[in-house]
């Protein structure tokens, strides 16, 4: 193989700094579970995360690497995170025409079979909303499921009972049973990440930058910059979960 | 996606409540039922269904027995379920049924049976030997005064019991029905009206279950039924179904003129998937024949064996349009996508732990449970009646 001067000083480059990246992530990948990295303090923060429905371009960046980062089972009804691709007619604006072929994480074939042309077509990425009132830790006979001090629901898999009660209490369909170990499961916002200072897994690999994780209580986080500047929406606001994922563009027929 | 029309979220698509989780309602419903009956006769006096007490009683044991075994079969992790009585998380609903449960069985089920049965127990312990006298004797807990003071006493003490009972077994039930209707996520569940819905249909269904088991125990005996008791627990059979069917109206009634964002789907779903079971087997089959019939019985003179032939088609087209109630909201609420966009398909697995074949299993246990009880604390009373046939 022919490599000139100029190839080996880029990829020369690219592998010092990216290695450089990955050494400097190191001694936080190796802390190992949340309780080790002493220097994370629940009380500092209030996680919330926000989508930017026009950014979005449903490439599925975001289901794969939700699903090789926190081990979630192949199968195509088990998500922590996926996304839905919304078409509605100007017709029937009620009722949408919604896909998520395997939760969208080879992305979406770029025309409807039915060859739809009128209309607006969208992508909306769903994950678990770490409702602050959440109906699910309110069923959870054990409290194996709950709300961390700093606001992300998680559950204790030593303690879930597998009743899947909390499944059918979620309004958006983000919980599920994991088979392997027959206990709920559902996005952690990647918090073994978070306590270490870095991004969830959905949102560093995200290309057009539409998913941020946000910290509310970070005065210089700049989703305050962003919810100050854009028309925010929650989904079904008429549970009244509180929930902290926050939509930028969100239409009024996603549900 | 195979069994799934539109578009469920894609977590939606298994169904995460199986058979195992419609029979905890039933069963528990005819414990409620069953004991609601008996109490007729303990607090309202109403003799004539005196034949049925304690029959009622041992039935209500047999099923409450049963009612814990099919969530635990259903549980990820049974052998975690007993957290729920260290640990009990206080906003869960279903983390007060064992306590709810254990308060029934213990303190009113028990309680009531044992104050009822004491005298026969020390008789029969009297009058036997061996292992058999050992048995009856531990059952007497060692309380063998038949005095009639004390006899007196068990019949007061007893009578509280089951003015404790009536709330109790409400409780019982009515919970269950509160486990569904406070799910705010499901509108097929969400109603205030979903306790008292469970509730009166509890009732209907152990009215029904005891008036069948006593038709049919009394004709396997060959001792002859007694009419007067017979047409008189259908009576309240008719009474109590008739409440229930208002209730059930009322929802239905209601929902439709609301039409709600979630109408447009549910309406949908009544009409396709839950067709046969809803509008057949619950609404047409299971409701409105037996209300015709022991409607006819109340109001036409009609001959003592055709009234208890239609009374028996009563009983058990009633247990089966209670069953297929149950199936409809454990079943039918996890059909449609709470998107309101699609619908999913229940695929009823036959020798699975969540099967078919465990569920039939389970629902005969209670009858086994009945046969040993009958034998150890026969209810059969030999008064001389009016009217046998």
């Amino acid at each position: 193989m022919d490599t000139s001067r100029r190839d080996f000083l880029i990829i020369g480059t690219r592998m010092f700094v990216m290695t450089s990246v990955a050494a400097a992530a190191l001694e936080h990948v190796v802390a190992g579970a949340p309780e080790k990295a002493p220097s994370y303090n629940t009380a500092d923060h209030w996680w919330a995360m926000t989508i930017d429905i026009e950014k979005c371009v449903g490439s599925g960046h975001c289901v794969r690497a939700c699903k090789l980062e926190n081990n979630v089972p192949d199968e195509p009804y088990f998500f922590r995170t996926w996304v839905e691709r919304y078409h509605v007619d100007p017709l029937d604006m009620d009722h949408p025409t919604v896909d998520s072929p395997n939760g969208g994480i080879d992305g979406f074939p770029e025309t409807y079979p039915d060859g739809k042309t009128s209309g607006k077509t969208f992508f909306v990425p769903k994950l678990c909303n770490h409702c602050a009132d959440s109906p699910c830790t309110q069923v959870c006979p054990v409290g194996a499921t709950f709300r961390t001090n700093d606001g992300v629901v998680l559950i204790d898999k030593s303690y879930c009972l597998g009743c899947r009660y909390c499944v059918q209490a979620c309004p958006y369909g983000c919980r599920y049973i994991d088979p392997r170990t027959n206990t709920a499961d559902k996005c952690t916002l990647c918090y073994h990440r978070l306590t270490k200072g870095l991004q969830p897994a959905c949102c560093e690999t995200c290309p057009t930058g539409a998913r941020q994780i946000a910290d509310l209580k970070n005065p210089k986080d700049p989703v305050h910059e962003f919810l100050r500047t854009h028309q925010i929406q929650i989904l079904k606001p008429q549970m009244a979960t509180g929930a902290k994922v926050y939509y930028n563009g969100l239409d009024g027929s996603v549900r | 996606m195979p069994g799934v029309q539109g578009f469920m979220y894609p977590n939606e698509i298994e169904l995460q409540w199986s058979i195992l989780i419609v029979l905890y309602p039933y069963i528990t419903g005819l414990v409620a039922g069953a004991f609601i009956l008996a109490s007729l006769e303990r607090v309202f006096n109403v003799q004539a269904v005196r034949p049925t007490y304690r029959l009622a009683l041992l039935t209500a044991l047999a099923f409450l027995l049963v009612a814990p075994l099919p969530l635990q079969l259903h549980l990820g992790h049974p052998e975690r379920s007993f957290e729920m009585y260290l640990t009990p998380h206080r906003t869960s609903a279903m983390a007060m049924f064992g306590f709810v449960y254990l308060w029934y069985l213990m303190v009113v089920l028990l309680v009531e049976i044992w104050l009822d049965y004491r005298k026969e127990l020390v008789l029969a312990a009297r009058a036997s030997t061996g292992v058999k006298r050992l048995f009856y004797r531990a059952l007497t807990l060692g309380s063998d005064n038949l005095s009639p003071e004390s006899l007196r006493i068990d019949d007061k003490v007893g009578r509280i019991v089951t003015v404790i009972g009536i709330p109790s077994a409400f409780m019982l039930h009515g919970y269950v029905g509160f486990i569904f209707g406070s799910i705010k996520a499901n509108p097929w569940w969400s109603t205030p009206m979903m306790p008292i819905v469970f509730l009166f249909s509890a009732i209907v269904s152990g009215i029904a279950m005891v008036m069948l088991l006593y038709m049919v125990l009394t004709w396997w005996r060959g001792t002859g039924i007694d009419m007067n008791c017979a047409d008189t627990v259908a009576k309240y059979l008719f009474y109590a179904f008739l409440v229930d069917f208002a209730l059930e109206m009322l929802d239905l009634i209601h929902r439709i003129y609301e039409a709600d964002e979630s109408f447009r789907a549910l309406d949908f779903m009544v009409h396709t998937k839950l067709f046969l079971s809803q509008i057949v087997l619950q609404l047409i089959v299971g409701t409105g024949v037996p209300i015709l019939l022991l409607g006819i019985t109340q109001v036409a003179r009609i001959a003592p064996r055709i009234r208890l032939r239609m009374y028996l088609t009563a009983g058990v087209l009633t247990l089966i349009g209670i069953f297929a109630m149950r199936w409809n909201v454990v079943i039918g609420g996890q059909l449609f996508s709470k998107s309101f966009l699609g619908y999913t398909t229940y695929k009823l697995a036959f020798a699975t732990r969540e099967g078919l074949l465990p569920a039939i299993l389970l629902m005969l246990l209670p009858f086994g449970i009945l046969a040993v009880l009958l034998r150890v604390l026969p209810p059969w009373e030999h008064a001389p009646a009016t009217d046998r046939l």
